[in-house]
């Protein structure tokens, strides 16, 4: 057994590090574009001349800086930046923070993916076609549904695309007009609300019962002929499987709706529950959660969308298809919602997660699934151990499934210490901040905790241990723990409202510059 | 020296509780409550708050009442507080509350923590309305105003956060006028008495994946486009009293009694600050477009009727009919009962228990929560 | 065969899997999933392909099957429209390879200081290229930009209609349509047939009290250089309505910053900015406004902020205007927000950083004066007439091939044997150019890749 280390001397990098104008001086340069042939120069004339008004008399204000010192710069940001290849990244429940490997980087990097162009001839692409089409198939197993696409480019961009296919189906019926309602829940991800609203739908909110279950009555005095989805996450956020949710797609479904499911946490389900058998129509996976391939500091990322062989006439243009010899793309789909994103979404992503799902298999995935559910009971019965934490629904008999929302209410009672002091403790052990939850909070004081498969033993008992300290430190010396961070790349922010302030917030060098003379 | 705290301790509030009288006003019963040998339960809890704080010292200006208002809990906390006014030792009134708050507010006080129960709410907005921000630390009996913190941890937690330069805007939060045993006893008498503005609790972490919040106004006047939307021609619309029907009316240039019942057709004023009797009368005279309720949820303890708008009777919501009401609220105020019901007592059981089941309330334009409501 | 262990699942080691159970207190993962009714659960194994375990087996597979493709490096390419093959500058690719930035999310600025630092650069040099005081955190593509600024435009000042150039990108197009409904409609200006520049006069008679926003690229989808700046954004404004101009921002060390003529919101993409074209991947999009509140609390995205920290001399970051005030009407018609194109950002800001001012320009200058070659070349070849519009051109142009009797398509499947990409074809999106294709040239192509585009042209068309 490895010795479980808790890092109580970490130090983050602080390298002080200027902002870049503050590096640039005058006439210095990082890199030079290839110079233009004399032949070609002399054979165009001033072409620049040609623009009149439209040329740019003042070059832009950027900065003025050496290679090494550009490179050394970013490299510098980099560190003060916790990644999860190289923290302890329990802490971002809901995400799923697993390892992106990097044999999957190199594949991203070959010049016969990276250099192609998306609107290159189908037959000099077949690779990638292939590529495309072999995920598909794939992600239909997995979920039961039977055609996706992979044009959205992250979860609530599928969420999106799933009103955006809602509003195509209910106007091809007749009833556009009419059905302008959808139906969430409150410990769903917010973006299955704020995105059917982007749609033009109006959102009707269902809260839980008294399990932390979405409250089935609820859902029955909510349903009328204007619903046209619901759109849920199973588990939600909480990690409390929904045992009735068939019953809910049932409902929805008699009222004449649709029923759209949020797959964010679907970690925990592969090869074990899958959307078909509690009769969705549609359902989505955060390719970058599930299938590993990274969250890049917030995208790109993908969200593969799937739906049932009746709405697929919806699905965004172009889709991918085989004719038996050759892949082609089909642009000739006259009832699509039409486009989402430009092209056909991120191929590097489409391409990591194949790789990824290659090197898995059935046996693998099922593995993932376990390995998740199996982590997050033995880390969740430790921490319920910790001073101070609870969880939100605890006792309720359920066991949860890939993750848990807890909550610092009780620590907060005793010591005055919240989770927002715990989590910029907890960075002083290098572990990144942990999700805490969506506002407003209904479980106070919370934290979710997802420790996917990609976690050891030893890094649960790491995060365990951790938390033990800082729970132990709040008790004993609460005034040490609100002043945290002490191991960060920088230390807190001491005056907020300024970041409100009209006069004050500055959102890029120059607005700062100028606010700063004033 | 940073900020100037001020602090006032109702010194017979919540007397008696503990020795299971049911209110603490009027000096009889302060007696009475005394010679049970209660505790000041005031000076108790406000201690709970100023021990938090005392740590801070050097970082405020406390500046209190003399005596047992402010001065000997502050002093029994490692305060030094400046102590400004004079009362009659063991012998103070509302009035002495009042002019407390009057005297601090003038002093430059960035934030007024008060001890007591809704009486001391009373005296505190009487003073001082919503001109400077305050919260109370909860020593009442019974307190259905929304101008307390939930615990005294959480009070000295807010001010902490007002030291530290973390609160980013304030609400104004319900003072309730209620007397429980007369709405048991089914007299009208549980009004809804004021606003105080009290630090936001909302908002205070960012939260990177769901993007910013929506403020307290904007929510209001979000809330207020999406009824205004809804009226349609000829019927008649009763708006309850509150700060969430105010930004309806608002949102139709009409003014508004802030504690009372107004009545709008055509996006026109019929009636202002109506009693039920003129209520039935202009519900007697409707025709078939017939009239909505437009209602919020009021005080901390999440009542939809039977707290703060006894106009709506249960002859007047009869008459409007069960299914002929809006309820609104900002998505924070419902976050605030934490998973509680929404209460009604009407003062009719029978009613009562028609309104239950769930009501869909409307948290934005577009957007509606369905909650519990029971009775 | 044993039960593999899997790399990248540690506790797929069967002791390490036991001491989960164990600290559980259960005997199998079955009392976890129990908790779902059998009705739910899937039965059987999935039927997936067999796993090739080995990082080695997997990489060979992956390689052969992209192998098939045909790549721009090997090949001479001189498609654009929305996607460019510009150098990526090795500094470039070494920040985007690492884990730090590559595998962090959504963490505070105490543990991500230099992410958010990073992006805020980014915004920095944006707002520098634009001549805007606000660049908001990267959105999926320009398209996704370009909505959004409409969608803002729409909340700020209440009109529903947009006006847009109708040489419009019609990718682009299909999803900002589709961002749009069902609330805001889009009408379309015409363009002169000449020039391509838009019809003021039509213009003029599209706008009104309605409109919310205009909207034109610069440069145009069709390559050419709308001149007219000022004179669309007085008629914009002269009606109330605001400016979307989306520009490739590759441009702008030559071009005009939209701001300084009127535009009030700017978007477009970054993908020339340090991204590989990735089969259309490498798209983020960007967004850039004016510094006052009634812009700010429109955005859906996130700001970042500089502000201070207990440590004197410090700088932090935070998220601008976090709780919205009433300035904010995002409660209707809002826009989701969430996982977009973070890192792109970032990467853009190394780029703008390794250019400079006056690398900017350079490249600007030799793309125009590659592009200007390469229509007096192709110009010359019998039956190809080029270009198209009768305005300046930045890096993409139209090239018109009815003299030659041969179709684009043709044309291209001919070209693929001499080793070039021929330009995108415009046939099937606007019929009125005939067979026409836009042809894309950057700096990455030298004079002998445009004659050997000439030589090759000249061949399938003879």
């Amino acid at each position: 057994m490895a010795t479980v280390k808790v890092r109580r001397n970490f130090q983050q990098a602080r390298w002080d590090e200027p902002i870049i104008y503050d590096m640039s001086v005058p006439g210095v340069r990082g890199i030079l574009p290839p110079p233009v042939e004399r032949a070609v120069v002399d054979r165009v004339g001033d072409v620049v001349g040609e623009l009149g008004s439209m040329l740019r008399r003042e070059l832009p204000n950027l900065p003025e800086v050496s290679q090494k010192h550009v490179l050394m710069h970013w490299i510098h940001l980099s560190q003060e930046t916790m990644g999860a290849n190289l923290t302890n990244d329990i802490s971002e429940g809901t995400c799923t923070m697993k390892y992106n490997p990097r044999v999957n980087e190199d594949l991203v990097g070959e010049p016969d993916f990276a250099d192609l162009h998306p609107h290159q001839d189908d037959d000099t692409v077949q690779g990638i076609l292939q590529i495309y089409h072999a995920f598909e198939q794939m992600l239909k197993e997995v979920s039961g549904m039977d055609r996706f696409t992979l044009q959205p480019s992250g979860g609530n961009h599928a969420v999106f695309t799933a009103a955006s296919i809602a509003r195509a189906y209910h106007a091809a019926r007749g009833e556009g007009d009419q059905r302008d309602e959808t139906i969430t829940t409150i410990f769903s991800h917010p973006c299955d609300a704020a995105a059917p609203a982007t749609a033009g739908y109006k959102i009707i909110t269902l809260p839980p019962d008294e399990n932390g279950i979405p409250d089935l009555d609820a859902l029955r005095a909510a349903v009328s002929n204007r619903t046209a989805a619901i759109f849920m996450t199973n588990p939600e956020d909480v990690g409390i499987f929904n045992p009735r949710v068939d019953e809910f797609v049932r409902i929805v479904h008699e009222a004449g709706g649709l029923a759209f499911y949020d797959q964010a946490n679907a970690n925990a389900f592969l090869g074990v529950a899958r959307a078909k058998e509690s009769g969705f129509d549609m359902c989505h996976f955060n390719v970058h959660k599930t299938f590993s391939t990274p969250h890049a500091s917030g995208g790109p990322a993908t969200g593969a969308f799937g739906c049932i062989e009746a709405l697929a006439k919806y699905l965004p243009t172009p889709t991918v298809e085989f004719d038996g010899t050759r892949y082609f793309l089909d642009h000739d789909r006259p009832e699509t919602i039409g486009k989402v994103k430009d092209f056909y979404g991120n191929a590097n992503n489409v391409l990591r997660a194949y790789a990824w799902t290659m090197m898995l298999g059935a046996d693998g995935l099922r593995e993932v699934a376990d390995i998740s559910v199996l982590n997050n009971n033995y880390l969740e019965k430790k921490l319920l151990t910790v001073p101070g934490l609870t969880s939100a629904y605890q006792g309720n008999g359920i066991r949860r499934q890939e993750q848990v929302r807890y909550s610092w209410q009780t620590l907060k009672d005793d010591t005055g210490i919240g989770t927002d002091e715990v989590n910029r403790r907890l960075i002083d052990f290098g572990i990144a901040s942990y999700w805490t939850s969506h506002h407003p909070w209904i479980i106070p004081e919370p934290m979710t905790l997802e420790p996917c498969e990609t976690y050891s033993v030893e890094d649960l008992d790491e995060y365990y241990e951790a938390l033990s300290q800082v729970s132990e430190e709040s008790y004993r010396d609460p005034d040490f723990v609100k002043e945290a961070p002490y191991a960060s790349s920088s230390h807190r922010r001491n005056d907020e409202a300024a970041l409100d302030d009209p006069k004050r917030w500055a959102m890029t060098w120059r607005a700062y510059k100028r606010k700063q003379e004033v | 020296m940073g900020l100037r705290f001020g602090l006032i301790v109702n010194p017979v509030a919540g007397l008696g509780g503990r020795v299971g009288l049911k209110g603490s006003d009027g000096e009889a019963l302060q007696e009475r409550a005394r010679q049970l040998g209660a505790q000041p339960e005031a000076h108790v809890r406000a201690g709970q708050v100023l021990r938090e704080l005392a740590p801070h010292a050097a970082r405020f200006e406390l500046l209190t009442y003399p005596s047992e208002m402010g001065e000997r809990p502050a002093r029994d906390a490692g305060l030094i507080p400046t102590v400004i006014g004079a009362i009659r030792d063991g012998h103070t009134t509302g009035r002495d509350t009042q002019r407390a708050a009057a005297e601090l507010r003038d002093s430059g006080v960035d934030l007024l923590l008060f001890a007591g129960g809704d009486g001391t709410a009373r005296d505190v907005c009487d003073a001082v309305g919503t001109t400077v921000p305050c919260l109370g630390i909860p020593a009442g009996v019974k307190i259905h105003s929304a101008v307390y913190a939930i615990s005294t941890r959480r009070c000295a937690e807010a001010a902490m956060r007002v030291l530290d330069g973390r609160v980013r805007s304030y609400r104004e939060a319900e003072v309730m006028d209620i007397d429980e045993d007369a709405v048991r006893a089914g007299r009208v008498s549980a009004a809804l008495y004021g606003y105080l503005k009290v630090p936001n609790e909302s908002g205070l972490v960012q939260s990177l994946k769901s993007g910013g919040q929506t403020g307290e106004e904007a929510a209001l006047a979000s809330i207020a486009r999406a009824v205004v939307e809804q009226m349609t021609d000829d019927r008649l619309y009763i708006v309850g009293p509150g700060t969430t029907p105010r930004a309806v009316m608002t949102a139709l240039g009409l003014p508004k009694t802030l504690l009372g019942v107004d009545v709008v057709r055509n996006r026109e004023l019929v009636a202002s600050d109506v009693s039920e009797r003129q209520l039935l009368d202009l519900l007697g005279r409707e025709g078939a477009p017939g009239a909505q309720i437009v209602v919020t949820v009021i005080g901390g303890q999440g009542y939809v009727f039977g707290r703060g708008n006894q106009q709506l009777s249960p002859a007047v919501i009869r008459a409007v009919g069960t299914d002929h009401i809006t309820v609104i609220a900002a998505r924070t105020k419902l976050a605030a009962l934490e998973g509680r019901p929404l209460l009604v007592d009407t003062g009719d059981q029978q009613l009562d228990r028609e309104l239950a089941g769930y009501a869909r309330v409307i948290i934005a334009k577009g957007e509606s929560m369905m909650v519990k409501l029971a009775p | 065969m044993a039960k593999p262990v899997y790399p990248y699942i540690p506790n797929s080691e069967p002791a390490q899997k036991q001491r989960l159970l164990d600290g559980i207190g259960i005997d199998s993962v079955e009392d976890i999933y129990a908790e779902i009714p059998d009705h739910l659960r899937f039965k059987g194994r999935m039927n997936l392909p067999e796993p090739l375990l080995s990082e080695y087996a997997m990489k060979r597979h992956v390689l052969q099957i992209l192998a098939k493709n045909r790549n721009c490096r090997d090949n001479l390419n001189f498609l654009g429209g929305g996607t460019w093959q510009h150098h990526v500058p090795s500094v470039c690719d070494t920040i985007i390879g690492r884990d730090e930035f590559l595998s962090a999310y959504v963490g505070d600025a105490y543990s991500d200081h230099g992410k958010f630092q990073a992006l805020f650069e980014y915004a920095s040099m944006m707002g520098e290229l634009v001549g805007m005081d606000v660049v908001a955190t990267p959105t999926y593509d320009w398209a996704n930009a370009a909505a959004f600024c409409a969608r803002m435009a729409s909340r700020k000042n209440g009109r529903a209609e947009v006006v847009m150039a109708s040489t419009t990108s019609p990718s682009r197009l299909m999803v900002i349509e589709n961002y749009l409904k069902p609330r805001i409609s889009l009408v379309q200006v015409a363009h002169d047939p000449e020039t391509g520049a838009l019809d003021l006069e039509d213009l003029r008679s599209k706008v009104s009290d309605a409109t919310a926003a205009v909207y034109f690229e610069n440069p145009s989808f069709l390559g050419f250089i709308e001149m007219q700046g000022a004179a669309i954004a007085e008629i914009a404004h002269a009606a109330g309505a605001e400016l979307i101009v989306g520009v490739d921002p590759s441009s702008l060390g030559v071009l005009s910053a939209p701001a300084s003529y009127g535009a009030d919101y700017v978007c477009g993409d970054v993908q020339p900015f340090g991204i590989h074209m990735q089969w259309g991947a490498g798209l983020s999009g960007f967004m850039a406004t004016r510094d006052e509140p009634d812009y700010v609390a429109e955005y859906p995205n996130l700001l970042f902020g500089i502000t201070t920290t207990t440590k004197e001399g410090e700088y932090g970051f935070g998220e601008v205007f976090y709780e919205r005030t009433s300035y904010a009407t995002r409660e209707e018609g809002k826009d989701f927000v969430g996982t977009t194109t973070a890192l792109y950002g970032i990467i853009a800001g190394v780029y703008l950083a390794l250019m400079g001012p006056q690398g900017m320009r350079e490249l600007g200058e030799g793309i125009m004066q590659r592009a200007a070659y390469a229509i007096d070349v192709l110009d010359d070849i019998p039956g190809v007439q080029t270009p198209r519009f009768k305005s300046p051109v930045f890096k993409e142009f139209v090239v018109n091939f009815d003299g030659t009797n041969r179709s684009v398509r043709d044309i291209n499947k001919a070209l693929l044997d001499h080793g070039v990409f021929g330009g995108h074809d415009l046939s099937r999106d606007f019929p009125e150019l005939g067979q026409s294709a836009l042809y894309c040239v950057t700096e990455v192509h030298t004079q002998a890749d445009i004659d050997a585009l000439a030589t090759a042209l000249r061949a399938v068309t003879a």
